[in-house]
């Protein structure tokens, strides 16, 4: 088995590697990157006019499997994260029942073996139940093939519980994911603090109510120096703190979503659930915080939070709808107009963002294309024309404020293991 | 999307002066000896209430009777609400049984909004949340209006709990858009800073002397401090710093006008006093949203 891909621009960050290249991948890894490659029995795609770059990593999504499977499955969202150009995929452990043990982790990864199309790595919770009370099992969690630990969906209110979970995380080397929202000053709100909120009659999430806990965590990071990272980051003080954090040696670091660096509480339509995640869309200046700490280096990666829902279950008054909207298929194309286009980062940066990045954090041996690595590729063009839809999507939910709109570069192709798991019809 | 009436933001001052002219011409019928039109004989309205409320659902039930029209009233308790079928569900349901509009009431903000995006059917917004609550807003400035010639350069004391006042969203934008000098007052956690940006001509105090000041029009907001489950303002001070007394009307102007939307929560928001006092107008209110609700159904059915 092997397939060479011909005459794209092949960018790796990891080996600094930004020319026009063949990729010739056999038996799942990479052979080589060089001019004129070819192999008798390869499969040929040609890459002409398109980038070429190591498998993206998300790190940060739901695939609701198990416990919410009329939402998502790990075959779906596998087949919605290839269709967006991702090649490994980080799930999030609010299933039901939470991966907090060992056998939830590897009922993940087995399912995964057999459904999914793209690599899946499991994270697992923090405490039993995602409760915020007890640690889980988190050393039988790791040997299982967690890659992380994270209660994301809920924080973990408890400062003490926190700073032992810390430590914990600490020995058994796995990185410690925080989703940073004091509870009681977000308080039941349903959209960011703002003139709009006020104007709707929704209940407000002050911006404050995502930077305390910032506050807190990077405080307990330096205490336990465990590794902390902060999920969707979407404030400018939060921001600011991790800038100062790093700039202090600590080793703490933070993604973004597309929908948190394109969209702010501003282009939000009333009361339409497809707007509704948390973090809420914040102020235009957060949102621009956002984008200035992505091209500076402070985030270290662009993670969906693919949150899918059931249309069901997004009918509703906004007030009950569920928070998170689906966002694989449409990160790629909305990083390239936000930020490439737009000319705040380079396209080496924003190949960074989407492996390096999140491999430096997560550590799951991926993200470059250097020989030996292993096989997985992701082929985007940055100028071709395509119309989201999302009642095309793989994925089972339709939960996306993206749909019909019209993007300028987008994913072409995804190999896993050498292997053409997606290409654009 | 039909054309029913969710809020007054989307409405222009042409639309509103309209209503408002018809609501005037509907008023000596409130008390003539056969009340009854037959404007809107054959059609069907259908009140559904979320949320308890007497005088509004009786308002409605009256007005659509008055115009000659059906009435149905479905209150949330008893009802297939009660039975956790969903919003969509239920007024999918109610509209395949062709009324001719949905007065609706509900506690989540901008429910309305989002039924009329999925129903054939008009939909009368009778209140949403925190949001909106347009007929009261009309009755208000009907109310105002049979005591002044104009709207225009008038200075209103809206004062109480902004924050969850769908009854204050409404007036501010209605009388906003007439060039009121709007003046919103209550304790600063339940006065957000963002109010000052709802609609031009709106300042904001935490100061009630300041609020009065020279006010024309004094409108006091029912203020439930028992249900707000949190720490905004503790209960027992509320009346010394933030309820209306006598005395205070002496800062106003002399004919100032003092107007609350009911139920009237007398020694929390205002004194006893001060709701018996002669320019209190909060039944002529009362009984203008008769008279303005049958506008409002016949401009939306008629």
């Amino acid at each position: 088995m092997s397939i060479v891909i011909k005459n794209g621009r092949v960018i790796d960050p990891a080996s600094q590697t930004d020319r026009v290249a063949d990729v010739l991948i056999v038996d799942g890894r990479v052979a080589g990157v060089a001019p004129n490659l070819s192999s008798p029995k390869a499969e040929v795609f040609d890459a002409t006019g398109m980038i070429v770059a190591p498998g993206f990593i998300d790190m940060h999504v739901h695939l609701r499997e198990p416990g919410f499977e009329h939402a998502e499955t790990i075959e779906s969202g596998s087949r919605a994260a290839a269709a967006g150009g991702f090649t490994s995929v980080c799930c999030m452990p609010n299933t039901k029942p939470v991966n907090d043990s060992a056998t939830v982790t590897s009922y993940i990864v087995e399912r995964a073996r057999r459904k999914a199309v793209v690599n899946v790595f499991p994270i697992g919770a923090i405490t039993k139940g995602s409760a915020g009370e007890e640690l889980a099992a988190i050393g039988a969690m790791k040997e299982a093939g967690a890659v992380a630990i994270s209660d994301d969906g809920v924080p973990v209110m408890n400062a003490r519980v926190m700073r032992r979970a810390m430590e914990f995380a600490r020995s058994y080397d796995l990185p410690i994911i925080q989703h940073c929202e004091d509870l009681n000053l977000s308080g039941g709100g349903d959209m960011n603090e703002c003139a709009n909120s006020v104007r709707w009659g929704l209940r407000g999430i002050p911006a404050a109510a995502e930077d305390v806990m910032v506050a807190r965590d990077l405080l307990l990071a330096e205490l336990t120096g465990a590794r902390y990272h902060i999920a969707h980051i979407s404030t400018h003080n939060a921001i600011a703190m991790v800038d100062y954090a790093r700039k202090h040696g600590l080793a703490v670091s933070c993604e973004a979503t597309p929908h948190h660096f394109a969209l702010s509480d501003r282009d939000m339509a009333p009361y339409d659930s497809n707007y509704k995640m948390k973090p809420p869309l914040r102020s235009a200046r957060d949102r621009a915080a956002v984008v200035e700490a992505i091209a500076a280096g402070t985030v270290s990666a662009i993670a969906t939070d693919h949150a899918p829902h059931p249309g069901s279950e997004k009918m509703q008054e906004f007030e009950r709808c569920p928070f998170g909207i689906i966002g694989l298929e449409t990160a790629i194309a909305l990083s390239l107009q936000e930020l490439v286009h737009t000319a705040k980062i380079s396209l080496n940066r924003l190949v960074e963002l989407f492996t390096t990045g999140p491999e430096s954090v997560m550590r799951l041996g991926r993200g470059t294309l250097a020989p030996g690595a292993m096989g997985d590729v992701t082929i985007f063009s940055t100028e071709l024309s395509w119309t989201y839809d999302v009642n095309q999507s793989h994925s089972r939910s339709r939960n996306s404020p993206f749909d019909g709109k019209i993007f300028r570069g987008g994913p072409v192709a995804t190999v896993v293991g050498g292997e053409m798991v997606w290409q654009r019809g | 999307m039909s054309a029913g009436l969710l809020g007054i933001e989307e409405l222009d001052r042409t639309e509103i002066e309209a209503i408002l002219a018809r609501a005037k011409d509907f008023q000596p019928i409130q008390s003539q000896t056969v009340k009854k039109l037959d404007t809107l004989r054959g059609k069907m309205i259908v009140n559904l209430f979320y949320e308890a409320s007497t005088r509004t659902r009786t308002s409605f039930e009256i007005a659509a009777k008055r115009l000659g029209a059906d009435a149905v009233s479905i209150t949330a308790s008893g009802s297939s609400v009660s039975k956790g079928e969903s919003l969509v569900d239920t007024l999918n349901t109610l509209a395949a049984m062709r009324p001719d509009a949905i007065v609706m009431r509900h506690a989540a903000s901008g429910a309305p909004h989002f039924l009329a995006r999925h129903l054939p059917t008009p939909i009368i917004n009778a209140g949403d949340g925190t949001h909106e609550h347009p007929t009261q807003a009309l009755l208000d400035a009907r109310t105002i209006l049979d005591r002044r010639d104009s709207l225009e350069g008038l200075r209103v004391a809206i004062i109480g709990d902004i924050a969850h006042s769908r009854v204050a969203r409404s007036n501010v934008h209605l009388l906003s858009k007439f060039g009121v000098e709007i003046v919103l007052c209550g304790p600063a956690s339940l006065l957000p800073v963002e109010l000052a940006q709802l609609a031009p001509g709106v300042r904001l105090t935490t100061d009630i002397r300041e609020a009065i000041g020279d006010a024309d029009v004094i409108m006091m907001l029912r203020v439930q401090l028992e249900r707000q489950h949190e720490a905004a303002f503790p209960a027992s001070e509320y009346f010394r710093f933030y309820g209306l007394r006598l005395e205070h009307l002496d800062l106003a102007k002399p004919d100032a006008i003092v107007m609350h939307p009911g139920p009237i929560n007398r020694g929390r928001e205002l004194s006893s006093e001060v709701a018996d006092f002669q320019r209190s107008v909060i039944l002529n209110q009362v009984e203008n949203g008769i008279a303005v609700r049958m506008a409002v159904l016949e401009k939306v059915i008629g």
